[in-house]
Parts: C-alpha cells; sequence; structure tokens
C-alpha cells in the first residue's frame, strides 16, 4: 500500500478519475472540465490511460487540480465518476479514504458495491438522457456533459466558463451546441437540487495560469520541427508517436503553403514502414534538408541497420522516440522510459549515438528545434525520447517563445566557393581537431563528390579494407562523440549541491521527483536532485556522481536503463546507485518516489551499512 | 577485375557533348567485378547515355543497395555524388533524396537480389509513389556476392552450377512495375548497347519511376548450360517488343523506321521518346496488353525486351505533393520559419 502524501486541505488540489468506456465520446467532457480549472486560473494537469482499441474497451482519464503546480500523479483519487459498469468494482477500490464515487443510478441495483470510507452519489445521468434527447448516439454523447455539469456543480466550477468552451467547440452548430448546454445545465441543476455540494474538493480561482498553454508534447515537438525549419518528414504511424506528425502536418498546410501557387515548402511521405521512413530521412539529410522521423519502440527496433549507416557514414538525422510499453508490442498505449539503451546503441557495430530528454511538451519544443542544430553539427542520428505521458498527455506548460534572431547551426558543409578554393575534398579528414570532418552535398560542384558507403572507407573518403585505414576513421568517431559532449544540453541541478544524498533522473520522472523532495523536505529530509537533459552525459553529470555519497536513479523501466548507461559511461561506482523503478505502464506518481527514497532513509541498519548516519 | 585503370589524360580529337566533356570525364573508379561481368557492360551504357545527355557531372546522384550490381555506381560518372546504402533499401533513400532536392537526376542501380528479394516492399513502393528516378535491376538471376545461391529472379528450372534446379517461380521487375502501375518500364540486355543506351536516356528523361530491367549474365556464377541467365540462353530467347529512340530538343529527326509501326512520345521537357514497333501488334501505350503480352511469352521461355511501357504524363511524386518549383534544400530558413508572433497565435488554441 502506497503511503498517501498529506495535504491540508483539498481546496485546489484534489484528483478527479473518470471512468468511462472507450468510444463513446468521453474526451470531450474530459477535456471541458480540464480547461475549465485551467481558465479559472488553478494549475491542472491530464492524464489518459486508454486502450489499445477503437470502441468498447476501458477507459479512464485523471484530472489533477494542483494549486501548487505539480504535474505528476499525486496517486490519490479524490472523486471517481464512476461509468463502467465493467470497471466499477475496481473503480470503487481506488478511491482515496474520504473520497467521493459518482455513478449513474438509473437503474435500481439488487446490490451496489459500497465502501463506509468514501461519500457514493447517485445521479440518474441515463434516465434524464433518454427523457429529454433523442437519438441513442446523442444520448450517449450528452451523458457526459451531464456529468460534467454534475461536476460543476459540485466542484463549484463556473458553469460561464463551461458554457463559453462549448460554444468554442459547437458554435458553428447551434442544435448540437443547444444541447451540450441543456444537457450540463441539466447536470448542474440537478446536483444544486438534490445533492449536498459542500464536498471538501472545491475549486477556488486563482491568477496562475496566465502566459501558460495546455498543451502536449508531440504538438510542441511538431513545432519545433516546423521552427526548426524541417522540410521533410518521413513516417510510418504507429502510436504513440502518430500524433507527432499529424500536428506537424496541420501545422505546415497553415505556415508552409505559399499564398499565391499553393505550392508547399514541405514533404510529408507516410512510407511503407519504419525501415523506409528512416531511408527517406537519410536521403534528404544527405541532400542537406532538414529531416525527421517520429516512431516508438518497434520502429527504432526495425530502423537500426538504417542508424548504423547514418552513424558511420555520418548523415544528419532526427528520431523521435515516443517511448512506450515493451518488449514487443508490449503495451502501445501505455507510458514508459524502456528505449534508452536501445537507442543509445542502436544498430550492429560499435554505434553510440546522442539522445536528448525533455521533461515535459515545453522543454520538447526546445530540444526538438535543437536536435536538428546537433544532429548537422555532429553529422549523426540524434534521437530526441519523448514517451507517452509527455507526448499524448495535455501539460500546463509556460508559453514558448521563439527568438527570431536565431539563425541555425547547418554544421560544417562546404559550399562551392569553398569547394573552388581548395584542390581535393576528403570527407572524412579530420581538420579541426574536433573529430567532426566537412561534408558536401549532391549538385554542388563536382569536386565535393564523393562516394557515401556503409562499408569500411578511408578517412579520404575511399573504400578501404586495410586495418590502419579503418581504425583511423572509427577513432575519430570516438573523438566526435566527445565532442559531442560539449554540444549538448546540460543536466539540470536542483538543490546546493551539498547534500550527501543525491536523486538523479529523467525525461517524464521530473514532476514526480521534483514533488516527492518537497515531501521529504517538509519531513526534514534533503537531497540534491540532477536531472539528466542528453547524452553522452556531460562533466556536470561526473561531477554530481562524484561529490554524492549515496544517488537514487529514477526511471520508468524495469531493468534500470539509465543506470545502465551511467555505470557504463561514467566512472561511478556501481555501490553508489540505488534504483527506483516504475514500469506499471501509467505515468510514475510522487507518492511512489517518496514511498521509494523513505524506505531506504528509514531503514536504519542500511543507513548505517552506506555511511549515511 | 576486368580492366586495369586508364590515366586519365587528355587525349586529341574525343568528341565532346555540349558541355565540353569527352566521355572520359564521366568515367568511375576502376571496376572490380570480374572479367566479362555484364555489369560492366551496363556500366558503359550507363556512362555513354549520361554524356551524350550533356548532364553536368554533380547533376546526377548515383544510389545503389548492396550486391555486386550495387558496387558499379562508383565505377562511372566520379564527378557524381554516389551513395551505397544498406541492402535492398536504396528507393527509400532515393525517394528522400528526391524529396528533398527535386532538381537532380537521381539513377539508382540495384540488381535482383537487391531489389526482388529483401528491397521488393521499397521498390514496389518506390513505384506506387513514382518517384522521379531511373531504377536499372542489373538482372542475373544469382546471388554473386555471397557466390551462386538462387535469387528471386530465377526460372523455374534454372539449375545452378552445383546443379540444383529452381522450384520456386521468378518474380518479374517488369512485370511488377507494369501491375503496380509503374509509368515507364523497359527490358534490355546488357550485352545489346544498341538498345540500352536510349533506354537509359529515355529513362534519366523520362518525369517519374522509370525501370529497365537490364538482363546481366553473371559469367561465374550463372553462365553455364541449364540456366535461363547465361548470355548464350538470352541471345537465343531476346525477342525485341518495341526499339526506342531518345530524341532530344533540338536534334534533328534521322531515324528511318518503317511507317505504321512508329510513334512518338513526347516527355515533359520537349524531347520525345521515338518507338519503334518490331511486333506490329504491341501496344506500349496499354498497360493491360503490355501485361498480357509478357505473361504469353514468358510462358513460352522469351524474354521481351525494349520500351515495354511508357505514360509520359504520369504524375510524380512532386506534382502529388504539389511541392515547390524550387527544390526544398534550398529554400532560405526565414521562408521557412513563422516566426514568435505566430508562435503566439498558434498557441492561442491551447488556452
Amino acid at each position: 500500500m502506497l503511503t498517501t502524501i498529506e495535504h491540508v486541505d483539498r481546496v485546489n488540489d484534489f484528483v478527479i478519475k473518470l471512468a468511462n468506456v472507450n468510444g463513446t465520446g468521453s474526451a470531450s467532457a474530459n477535456t471541458l472540465l480540464m480547461k475549465t480549472v485551467f481558465r479559472m486560473g488553478v494549475p491542472v494537469v491530464g492524464k489518459n490511460y486508454f486502450p489499445s482499441n477503437i470502441q468498447g474497451m476501458p477507459t479512464w482519464y485523471e484530472i489533477r487540480v494542483t494549486k501548487d503546480n505539480y504535474m505528476a500523479r499525486s496517486g490519490r483519487v479524490d472523486i471517481m465518476v464512476a461509468m463502467n459498469a465493467e470497471t466499477y468494482a475496481k473503480d470503487i477500490r481506488e478511491v482515496s479514504s474520504g473520497g467521493y464515487l459518482l455513478y449513474d443510478s438509473s437503474w435500481p441495483r439488487p446490490t451496489l458495491l459500497k465502501r463506509d470510507d468514501i461519500t457514493l452519489l447517485g445521479v440518474p445521468l441515463a434516465q434524464m438522457c433518454n427523457d429529454h434527447f433523442q437519438g441513442v448516439r446523442a444520448r450517449i454523447l450528452l451523458k457526459n456533459i451531464m456529468y460534467s455539469g454534475v461536476l460543476g456543480a459540485l466542484l463549484n466550477l463556473d458553469i460561464n466558463i463551461m458554457k463559453a468552451l462549448l460554444g468554442e467547440s459547437y458554435g458553428a452548430k447551434k442544435s448540437l451546441l443547444d444541447a451540450n448546454v441543456k444537457a450540463l445545465e441539466m447536470g448542474f441543476n440537478y446536483a444544486k437540487d438534490q445533492l449536498n455540494c459542500k464536498l471538501p474538493m472545491q475549486v477556488r480561482a486563482m491568477d496562475n495560469t496566465k502566459g501558460h498553454v495546455m498543451i502536449d508534447g508531440n504538438t510542441t515537438a511538431a513545432l519545433g520541427c516546423l521552427y526548426a525549419g524541417a522540410t521533410v518528414g518521413a513516417w510510418y504511424p504507429i502510436t504513440p508517436s502518430t500524433s507527432l506528425m499529424d500536428a506537424f502536418k496541420s501545422f505546415c498546410s497553415k505556415w508552409r503553403v505559399d499564398a499565391q501557387t499553393g505550392e508547399r515548402h514541405y514533404a510529408v511521405i507516410q512510407a511503407e514502414d519504419e525501415l523506409s521512413a528512416i531511408g527517406m530521412v537519410i536521403g534528404a539529410s544527405w541532400n542537406g534538408a532538414r529531416a525527421f522521423t517520429p516512431t516508438s519502440g518497434p520502429g527504432i527496433s526495425l530502423m537500426g541497420e538504417f542508424v548504423g549507416l547514418a552513424y558511420y557514414a555520418e548523415i544528419p538525422a532526427v528520431i523521435f522516440d515516443v517511448q512506450r510499453v515493451g518488449p514487443s508490442t508490449g503495451m502501445p498505449t501505455r507510458t514508459q522510459q524502456c528505449d534508452l539503451l536501445t537507442a543509445a546503441y542502436a544498430s550492429h557495430g560499435d554505434t553510440k549515438h546522442v539522445l536528448l530528454f525533455p521533461a515535459n511538451p515545453e522543454e520538447s519544443f526546445y530540444l526538438a528545434a535543437q536536435s536538428f542544430d546537433l544532429a548537422e553539427r555532429l553529422q549523426t542520428p540524434v534521437f530526441v525520447m519523448l514517451d507517452l505521458d509527455i507526448g499524448m498527455n495535455d501539460w500546463m506548460c509556460a508559453d514558448l517563445k521563439w527568438d527570431d534572431h536565431f539563425k541555425p547551426d547547418r554544421g560544417k558543409v562546404m559550399n562551392k566557393d569553398d569547394l573552388e578554393k581548395i584542390d581535393k575534398f576528403w570527407r572524412y579528414y579530420d581538420h579541426d581537431g574536433d573529430g567532426i570532418p566537412y561534408r558536401t552535398l549532391p549538385g554542388v560542384h563536382k569536386k565535393g563528390a564523393f562516394f557515401t558507403r556503409g562499408s569500411g572507407h578511408n578517412q579520404y573518403g575511399g573504400y578501404t579494407e586495410d586495418s590502419k585505414d579503418y581504425q583511423i576513421v572509427v577513432d575519430r568517431l570516438k573523438r566526435k562523440f566527445d565532442t559531442a559532449k560539449k554540444l549538448v544540453p546540460k543536466a539540470i541541478m536542483h538543490g546546493k549541491g551539498d547534500n550527501k544524498l543525491g536523486v538523479l533522473s529523467v525525461g517524464s520522472c521530473d514532476g514526480a521527483v521534483r514533488e516527492a523532495i518537497d515531501v521529504l523536505k517538509r519531513r526534514g529530509q534533503h537531497v540534491d536532485y540532477l536531472r539528466v537533459r542528453a547524452f553522452p552525459f556531460g562533466e556536470e553529470v561526473e561531477a554530481f556522481l562524484k561529490s554524492h555519497e549515496q544517488i537514487f536513479v529514477i526511471e520508468q523501466n524495469r531493468d534500470a536503463q539509465l543506470k545502465s548507461l551511467l555505470i557504463l559511461e561514467t566512472a561511478v561506482e556501481k555501490s553508489k546507485l540505488h534504483s527506483i523503478l516504475h514500469y506499471s505502464g501509467l505515468p510514475i506518481p510522487a507518492s511512489f518516489v517518496v514511498d521509494g527514497i523513505s524506505k531506504v532513509l528509514e531503514d536504519e541498519e542500511l543507513m548505517r551499512a552506506l555511511g549515511l548516519v | 577485375m576486368s580492366f586495369i585503370n586508364k590515366p586519365k589524360v587528355a587525349k586529341l580529337n574525343l568528341p565532346r557533348n555540349e558541355l565540353g566533356l569527352t566521355r572520359r570525364d564521366y568515367e568511375g573508379a576502376m571496376s572490380t567485378l570480374c572479367a566479362g561481368c555484364g555489369h560492366d557492360s551496363v556500366t558503359a551504357a550507363i556512362i555513354e547515355a549520361v554524356w551524350d545527355l550533356s548532364i553536368a557531372p554533380e547533376q546526377l546522384a548515383k544510389l545503389s543497395g548492396i550486391g555486386c550490381s550495387s558496387k558499379t555506381t562508383a565505377y562511372f560518372v566520379s564527378g557524381a555524388h554516389g551513395f551505397n546504402s544498406v541492402h535492398g533499401r536504396m528507393p527509400s533513400i532515393a525517394s528522400g533524396a528526391s524529396a528533398a532536392n527535386r532538381a537532380l537526376y537521381y539513377l539508382g542501380v540495384s540488381g535482383d537480389g537487391d531489389s526482388l528479394s529483401i528491397g521488393y516492399g521499397q521498390l514496389a513502393h518506390a513505384i506506387r509513389r513514382n518517384v522521379n528516378m531511373l531504377y536499372i535491376c542489373e538482372n542475373n538471376g544469382v546471388y554473386g556476392l555471397t557466390k551462386g545461391q538462387f535469387s528471386a529472379a530465377a526460372d523455374i528450372g534454372s539449375v545452378t552450377k552445383k546443379d540444383e534446379a529452381n522450384k520456386q517461380s521468378p518474380i518479374d521487375p517488369a512485370l511488377t512495375a507494369l501491375s503496380l502501375g509503374g509509368s515507364f518500364v523497359a527490358r534490355s540486355f546488357s550485352g545489346d548497347k544498341q538498345q540500352l543506351v536510349p533506354l537509359i536516356k529515355a529513362g534519366l528523361k523520362h518525369k517519374g519511376f522509370a525501370l529497365i530491367d537490364v538482363l546481366s549474365p553473371c559469367v561465374t556464377f550463372n553462365d553455364h548450360e541449364g540456366s535461363t541467365k547465361s548470355y548464350a540462353y538470352i541471345r537465343e530467347h531476346f525477342e525485341e517488343a518495341v526499339h526506342a529512340d531518345y530524341v532530344p530538343l533540338r536534334k534533328a529527326i534521322t531515324a528511318d523506321y518503317k511507317a505504321g509501326n512508329d510513334m512518338q512520345v513526347a516527355l515533359h521537357d520537349g524531347s520525345y521518346i521515338r518507338l519503334h514497333k518490331v511486333d506490329e501488334s504491341y501496344d506500349p501505350r496499354n498497360r493491360a496488353h503490355a501485361m498480357e503480352y509478357l505473361r504469353a511469352k514468358q510462358r513460352s521461355g522469351e524474354y521481351v525486351t525494349g520500351l515495354l511501357y511508357v505514360d509520359p504524363d504520369s504524375k510524380d511524386f512532386h506534382d502529388v505533393n504539389e511541392t515547390t518549383k524550387r527544390p526544398l534544400n534550398q529554400l532560405p530558413y526565414e521562408q521557412l520559419v513563422p516566426g514568435n508572433q505566430a508562435l503566439d497565435k498558434i498557441l492561442s488554441r491551447y488556452r
């Protein structure tokens, strides 16, 4: 049983969980509720737990109202909206003590599963929908809006904001809008008249969401590609990465089409598979366009061979890995950070790749844009490691900003004039001592022509089977990877660095870790926290590992992949690292991190053994 | 190796093309294939065609996969960028390269192993996408680099050097292209330069995916009795249905074909292909007819050659995508980025 995180009151600080059947239109009600809270100025975050299915399977949505702006799951459920009879028994068990459960009381039940420590609220939703609306589909859809109205009254939501949001969604279709508003008001009024609306969970207007948006990380990554100047996107549909290319296409159709001629300043190619998608990215990058592909774990496995070619032939490529639960097909609609090792060493032979780890949709915008600079500067594949939680859930983020003076770093590309001046072009020669050679693009000058190949080559670009010539090139590639350490985004430190205990984590664990550290602080336990943002690890990671006596490594996979990378790629002593591993497929909650760390801190024997007391 | 490297010394009186370049300017590295390999003849035909079309070397991009055939892109036009990619995946490299820069000529060289087994899916989808490129499949029925296993192009009953007979039905690249909507489908023989050179020219000038299946015997592993891809067998069963001549813009027509069997096919840039039907009944504009004809001849063990099908008005990838005329890789960054103000506008949807 998890320790619940203590809270003093529940105003602007609680979790609603909505249990539904997928394909019944519950998503619009989820958005309506979440956006209402957001527009009332109260920080909020939504997590969607949906099935790999189109219609008929259970689906849940969690809305956390969080005045302190905590972006992770808290680990508790204060109000359960139990609309799926099939999962009712499971759903009622999940409600935290003192919580509420809202159910549809249209049908008399011989026995209703109850709990002594929670309050059940019955509303005849289906009955009211059947009495007031026509058509099976409309009745199903409007039931969602009706329970939103009930929640509006129970939680003190601003009904005018709710109506305004419905207006934005259905404004164009008056009859649809009228029906939605009617359903909303029916639910609202029923709750006002029939239920005791003095719940401890209340939303009270604040002013803490200005300058923020509610957005998912696939959308912001797509924006990053748009702003980085990517012109070629190749992809094969795969959950949970599909919406990244959908978003890119939609942004391009608005911002990349010539107003006069209708001509497109981009090409999006739906490939026949991931092998082809990455091939297209490599072909386009070889030709000097900024190109990318979004995919997920199974796609990364398929791309392995080509990734090795791009590494060895030194061709830029940007790959978004929106990680989902593996192994194999795994659970496609659940989240994990399980491709760290696969991506870091993708492909046969000695290969190492640059990985970037955004923690939220805001950072996924900036790192997506930066990934193209890094790929071209380093002439190598760069993986942007998102996960389903970042990619597909709506997070509250500070407004994204773009510096209009930004100039992309296109790396060492020789133009026509450069080539005129030289005698001979040597493709893989280290002129500058940073391990990065110069490249040329097809079509520019015949002096720049060379033969790109995945087979053995010497530093001049010629074919070789000579041991020494081969080693000169692969040793330089290693030096290039050292250069990468200095170019990738630095890890972010929280704390003064003077604590004996450290916490090291990555990506979407960030929200849970930061919240957990606050909880521990209130208990008088202090730790420093480092969040790595890239692989290879920079000097600051090495320094953190050195200066802390014991370090908790928190990540979302079974096999401690981040810890493995640290052991392999830094000088850290293995015995200093303690894993806290969350791999259920749901985003890591703050309570899990608190429990994981406390278990060690409260074990006196262990603490003595570790030399911490 | 089939020949020694010739020193690049300018000889007087060598014919020059419109760019003032000689054939020597279109040569590549020394071939490392076996002496007598059909592929070296294809290389020579490519050099002749590219030279005669006066394509500047750097305006050509040479792409290949893995295998004996794929090595040959190093043996011609050393002034062009080359890309020897991974096995069977050249079409995706070509698709991406062409998407990024529509202004270059893309010439892919592959083999029957690279194209019809590991790369069959990519070949099929490049045809469907109608990528603007010439794809030459050097077809010898065997895997040469791994020493003589059957490829998917081997005919039923054809025997290996070790006297094993193939029992699986062959994949015909030309029929494949026809069935997938290929807009230019041809077959030729490495030993027939007269036929092959004009086909390569027409294929390079065709807007869309041009496939030439070139029967190209493997002298080491598949040139024995019992093979259906040997020099002897092909010469005996070679049947030209349509002879094509590529006629560039501005050049006078000099061919002297019989009236009635001749037709002209205009290409997008004003040049055209002049076709001479050797078999009067053949219709290279009729896909269904072409497929039926090829199937019938295949049943009797004949190789139908020539320009088998052409649709000069087909829409290529960029037509369908409505890509801007200026190559994507040459668009200035300022034209691609919407700016901070636009970002604010975009974000308003998410409040």
